[in-house]
């Protein structure tokens, strides 16, 4: 069967990146009143699930008409340039990250965090540190999400061509790579111990069943997802996840998790995707598919535009969300961290993700305009061409 | 998680307000934590059958660098001393005795190894467990963590001895650098599972951070603030036993 590469953009996959995007960032500001609004919050499942699920999706979207237009190496040789490029971003994010570190602990020396000031140890030892960073095995918090991008996007040339020679192996073979992954308990290993924080032997899960979809998978599925008993299963699944976050938030209430349950379910794991956590996301998708359907028209309103845009240019959009959330968390500490201030810099910071999301969307345009070279694709740059 | 620190926002802020008006915290006030944070349904009840049978209270923390204070007499300033010197005043008819086992820049996991000897050698009814901070700042697998302190617990159990698991301190300087969350999130699932109660110093400190009652972000080398933050863990620990090990009575005889 010949895959099916649909060839307009899907403008809800923008919306719900961007939104990701401001969420994630949102999230990254420790301490912060407004990351209450995140879904995190209200379910198992965050927006890292949406973001590598519909990374996953807009990749193959990408990638896989080049790869049928131009064959596997064509396609395969762009696809690992923008690894390369995210490589980049990473260690320039690392950059930015130690002078942050360097100048804010520089003046840190209150007896009460002797054992705290150890998290300084790598500073004293950059031979390694730097060298273990280059190979991403010493990723600072918060900045696990880009190293997990790379090695999905340096196996998805196999992958990707697998899924347009035959998408239900691709996916078996996803799935099966997942369960040996819980059996077995296969990791990156990491620096200075530990293991990769998104664990990308179980991520790739999600990453695959997005392109899946978007070679055709979401067509199979349609059915199913119109089904009312799929609605109704999804509804009741994410009210329980509502309902057990909430026992969470209010410790007196874990009572009415029955101990049974908690014990079949607790930890919920991040690091491996947890089950619970990949079905919250397919629940949630399912309703949003159900709900907004692809020609919603507020997806084109300049009231939902923000998101969209940000969405579209989701790698520098995401670098900046991880460099803002840095910057407001040096604000909230050096000057002033009040309720007032954690509100002010949570808009900031999506106000300037949209404004730049906003240049960087004239720039491409104008550059394409200019150039006078026949137009790229128009899939992978008019559209923001991100993966 | 921040989750947890919704509620103490709120009542943070209603308590700025009150002081805004002009009513002073007193220092006996310093120290104060919302129930919520502080008290659950774990019951001490290796404790409770320990007091009532000899009239002792042996306890045992076994913990990081963050459970005592630099310097020659940091110990004597820092929260199990604070502990012992709390329950020994309220609880003045019992044989109180607090016994630290530092184990500064270890995992949770060496932390354990070391149990069995812990309880043969001190036959404590209670154990105070502060660990998370180190894990969190080597990044050890939280999988093996959550693990490492599991079993731990049912060692101390089998030995007799009651659990009390505190996590790491709240450290606004670190925040965006050591990520604590996933070993604050482990150590509340194991106190869950186990039935042990659970001592938030992360989410206790930060709410007497947000509330204003320690600046805990200043820069300073003087050991006054680490001295206040200390004796306030100590209070609130004893308030936890005394709650969990259903010692009220006891107190109350005192008083009377």
């Amino acid at each position: 069967m010949a895959p099916v590469v649909q060839t307009e953009r899907d403008l809800r996959l923008d919306l719900f990146r961007g939104i990701a995007l401001w969420l994630i960032f949102l999230d990254h500001i420790p301490n912060n009143i407004v990351s209450w609004l995140t879904i995190r919050n209200y379910g198992f499942s965050d927006a890292t699930e949406i973001f590598i699920f519909i990374s996953g999706y807009t990749a193959a979207f990408v990638y896989g008409s080049a790869m049928l237009q131009r064959g596997f190496f064509v396609a395969g040789a762009r696809i690992l340039k923008r690894a390369w490029q995210i490589y980049v971003a990473h260690i320039f994010l690392f950059v930015i990250y130690i002078a942050e570190i360097a100048y804010v602990m520089s003046s840190f020396e209150n007896p009460l965090y002797a054992e705290e000031m150890n998290a300084l140890d790598f500073l004293k030892n950059p031979d390694v540190t730097i060298i273990q960073a280059l190979l991403l095995k010493f990723k600072p918090a918060n900045m696990d999400v880009l190293p997990l991008y790379i090695v999905l996007l340096l196996l998805f040339p196999v992958v990707l061509w697998l899924l347009i020679r035959n998408a239900l192996i691709a996916l078996v073979a996803s799935v099966a790579l997942y369960a040996l992954t819980w059996e077995f308990g296969w990791n990156i290993p990491s620096y200075p111990s530990g293991h990769w924080y998104f664990n990308p032997f179980a991520w790739q899960l999600l990453f695959v069943f997005g392109a899946w979809c978007a070679l055709g998978g979401a067509t199979q599925l349609a059915a199913a997802l119109r089904s009312p008993i799929t609605m109704w299963i999804a509804i009741a699944y994410l009210v329980f996840a509502f309902g057990v976050t909430l026992t969470w938030h209010f410790p007196r209430l874990s009572y009415l998790v029955p101990r049974w349950l908690g014990e079949w379910m607790y930890p919920i794991d991040k690091v491996n995707l947890d089950v619970l956590r990949f079905a919250h996301f397919l629940a949630l998708a399912a309703l949003t598919i159900r709900f907004i359907p692809r020609n919603w028209p507020p997806l084109q309103s300049r009231w939902l535009w923000p998101a969209v845009i940000c969405g579209q240019h989701s790698l520098e959009i995401f670098c900046i969300g991880v460099f803002l959330a840095f910057a407001a968390h040096f604000v909230m500490v050096e000057f002033q961290g009040g309720v007032h201030m954690q509100v002010l810099l949570s808009l900031a910071g999506i106000f300037l993700m949209f404004g730049i999301a906003l240049v960087i969307s004239w720039y491409k345009r104008s550059e394409s305009r200019g150039s006078g070279k026949p137009k790229r694709p128009h899939d992978s740059d008019l559209a923001g061409g991100e993966a | 998680m921040t989750a947890w620190s919704f509620i103490g926002r709120a009542v943070a802020i209603g308590a700025l307000v009150l002081c805004g008006a002009g009513m002073h915290a007193q220092s006996a006030g310093m120290c104060d934590v919302p129930g919520y944070l502080l008290f659950g349904d774990s019951l001490l009840q290796r404790v409770t059958a320990a007091v009532a049978k000899d009239k002792t209270l042996n306890i045992v923390v076994l913990g990081g660098a963050s459970s005592t204070l630099p310097g020659p007499d940091g110990a004597q300033f820092a929260y199990p001393a604070r502990l012992e010197a709390a329950l020994k005043r309220r609880l003045p008819d019992l044989q109180v005795n607090v016994t630290t086992e530092m184990k500064p820049r270890q995992q949770a996991v060496k932390m354990a190894e070391k149990i069995d000897k812990l309880v043969l050698d001190h036959k404590p009814s209670l154990m105070i467990w502060q660990t998370g901070s180190y894990d969190a700042m080597r990044g050890t697998d939280p999988g093996e963590f959550l693990a490492a302190i599991s079993s731990g617990v049912e060692k101390f159990q089998a030995g007799g001895a009651d659990v009390i698991l505190m996590n790491m301190q709240y450290s606004p300087r670190t925040e965006s650098i050591v990520a604590v969350g996933a070993y604050a999130d482990g150590l509340r699932w194991v106190a869950r599972e186990r039935e042990v109660p659970l001592f938030d110093r992360l989410a206790i400190m930060r709410h007497w951070y947000d509330a204003g009652q320690f600046n805990l972000y200043a820069p300073t080398k003087d050991l006054a603030m680490a001295k206040g933050v200390h004796d306030c863990v100590g209070r609130t620990l004893a308030s936890l036993i005394i709650d969990a090990a259903r010692l009220e009575t006891l107190e109350r005889a005192a008083q009377q």
